[in-house]
């Protein structure tokens, strides 16, 4: 089981319910549970949109868009019926916030997904999790038929007539690549979770080719929180054009890893030293990788940043997913960016060129370097292949393995030259030996 | 009345699998997950799987095979009867994900992908699972250990050995 972890400096809105037994339909209802749907209901999509316009909520997947303005994005009079897609297949590395949503407040989600149900006019709803997340998926099943039960899905929900909404959960099968938004509607469909050209969009063609809202599943479990505290008492809280607080893991070389509700625009140097307690046995930091493993790191120095997404912007990083991964000083950038390169390569789907080959000529590059085989010319081509995989992929993934590449070639460049003339001494973790290489990039 | 006369399927998984086709705007959505739940009865998906999924959705034994081929958690040879999966990405690597995964492969006398002669165990390592601020983690079959240290690892090891591991299916 997880631990908890708590912290003064957090502000509690997403985890208002942790660890109250709140996966309880009857608990969760104690904790004025389902009543932000009721008010949903009562008030209408145009006050629901408006609410969240307010509440500065931004996507907390990872490319944080408006939420309110993904929502109005969608037509109002469709031929095809609409859904609303939970995107709980969290599989950024660093990332495990959505984990604790599903263990801790499983009735958050689905309220949100009603929710968004409610604003676009749509009648069904899927959330998908991750195929690793059997056990979150039972209780998230088990959330769903205890809804049902109480008659707030299905036919008639809450006994207003002719408000329907139905909602189906299951999990995918081990694909990185299907936490993209468009793959993800493949995967839903039965198929392979490859990428779709946008546009179109999916609010306007997506999944069964009807218009679709796909949120991740931490921005839809803040849903019926923004409309019980009200869109500006939310935005508040957070920064100028980042509403909120965001759930942060932190893991790495910290004293106290762990998932923390901390406001947007939150110090990370503070969220490193004081609310995780620290670097794990009193050594120094190295770099930090801010929001998952496809955000450029960040040296020691840089840390003095607010958490939010235009800090992180103008800082030259981004803030993700919110999976801060610490490094300390006994960590090898070769190694790390080595490995950084391997999960792209192995989750690479193989549907762009550009990203197929060039994660695998990067890993391949990073092996032989890692295993001494390397040579000064390698350094240059590493950023070479890197910047030519940007922006010429159908979905993000080649940006996401690009984008960190970059990040440490062109940060610790002389590590990667001291490396070379065998003047770093961090001891080694991994033993890949470059010969023969018989996989293929995208077979798993 | 089931849908298909002599599944290889339990009769439990095989009403499942009636409900699930039905849930769904299109049947074939249900096939990612059948292919799941028919792994976890089977134990692996084999050829009779292919063909009876593809019956039950109306769609070829290629497409199956193709969607079968796309994900990692899906396997077309029988694994250990606990598959022991070993999390090296980023977060559990910094705190002794290959440690744990040599420590391991030297307990099991096994690799990568590797079955012990009685059958009871099988090693993977794996990537990022979502337990980062956990790490480093492991999952068995679906059920996930964090914290691990090698001896940590032992008694896991040693509890799903006398049978007294958690196996949530």
């Amino acid at each position: 089981m997880p631990n908890s972890v708590s912290h003064p400096d957090e502000v509690i809105v997403l985890k208002r319910r942790f660890g109250q037994g709140a996966a309880n339909i009857d608990k969760y209802l104690e904790l004025d549970g389902y009543k932000a749907a009721q008010m949903a209901l009562e008030n209408g999509p145009d006050w629901i949109i408006n609410t969240m316009k307010a509440s500065g909520l931004r996507g907390r997947g990872g490319a944080g868009f408006p939420t309110g303005l993904k929502w109005s994005f969608v037509p109002k009079q469709s031929a095809k019926p609409k859904y609303v897609l939970v995107n709980g297949d969290e599989s950024e590395p660093g990332t495990c916030k959505d984990h604790v949503i599903f263990l801790d407040d499983p009735h958050a989600v689905i309220e949100g997904t009603m929710i968004a149900g409610l604003a676009i006019g749509a009648k069904m709803g899927f959330i998908y999790l991750r195929g690793e997340y059997r056990y979150l998926l039972k209780i998230m099943e088990k959330a769903v038929a205890d809804a049902y039960a109480k008659g707030f899905l299905g036919k008639n929900i809450f006994g207003k007539d002719g408000v329907d909404f139905d909602i189906v959960t299951q999990t995918g099968a081990g694909a990185y690549e299907v936490g993209e938004e468009s793959a993800l509607m493949e995967s839903l469909e039965g198929k392979r979770g490859v990428p779709r050209i946008k546009p179109p969009f999916p609010a306007v063609v997506g999944l069964y080719g009807g218009p679709t809202v796909i949120n991740n599943a931490e921005t839809i479990a803040s849903v019926p929180h923004i409309l019980l505290m009200g869109g500006e008492a939310y935005a508040k809280l957070g920064t100028e054009r980042n509403g909120g607080t965001r759930l942060f893991g932190i893991s790495g070389h910290v004293n106290k890893p762990g998932v923390y509700e901390l406001p947007m625009g939150y110090s990370l140097r503070k969220a490193i030293y004081e609310v995780a307690g620290g670097i794990k046995d009193g050594k120094q930091l190295k770099a930090v990788v801010p929001g998952g493993s496809s955000c450029p790191v960040l040296k020691a120095d840089e840390i003095d940043v607010g958490l939010d997404f235009d800090q992180m912007a103008k800082a030259g990083t981004m803030l993700g997913s919110g999976g801060i991964v610490v490094l300390d000083e006994t960590v090898s950038i070769v190694e790390f960016a080595m490995r950084v390169m391997n999960f792209y390569q192995h989750e690479s789907c193989g549907w762009c060129i550009p990203c197929r080959e060039g994660t695998d000529w990067l890993k391949k590059t990073l092996v032989r370097f890692h295993a001494g085989g390397g040579n000064r010319k390698d350094i240059d081509n590493i950023q070479y292949l890197a910047e030519n995989m940007m922006g010429r992929t159908f979905c993000p993934l080649g940006d996401a393995a690009a984008m960190p590449t970059l990040g440490f070639v062109k940060k610790f460049r002389s590590e990667f030259e001291e490396y070379l003339e065998g003047k770093r001494t961090e001891p080694l973790l991994i033993q890949i030996q470059p010969v023969g290489e018989p996989e293929l990039a995208g077979a798993h | 009345m089931a849908a298909i006369a002599n599944t290889i399927f339990s009769p439990e998984l095989a009403a499942r699998f009636d409900k699930l086709v039905t849930l769904y705007p299109v049947k074939r959505s249900a096939l990612v997950p059948m292919l799941l739940y028919a792994q976890d009865e089977v134990g692996y998906v084999s050829d009779e799987v292919v063909a009876e999924l593809a019956q039950r959705l109306d769609i070829l034994e290629l497409d199956v095979r193709n969607v079968l081929s796309y994900y990692s958690m899906l396997r077309t040879k029988p694994a250990g009867k606990y598959n022991v999966q070993v999390c090296t990405n980023i977060s559990c690597m910094l705190r002794g994900g290959y440690e744990l995964l040599d420590h391991c492969k030297h307990r099991l006398g096994i690799g990568h992908k590797g079955v012990t002669p009685d059958g009871l165990f099988s090693l993977e390592e794996v990537e990022c699972i979502g337990a980062c601020c956990w790490a480093p983690a492991a999952q068995v079959n679906y059920d996930f250990h964090e914290f691990l240290t090698p001896e940590k690892m032992d008694q896991v090891l040693d509890d799903y050995a006398a049978g007294r591991g958690k196996d949530v299916k």
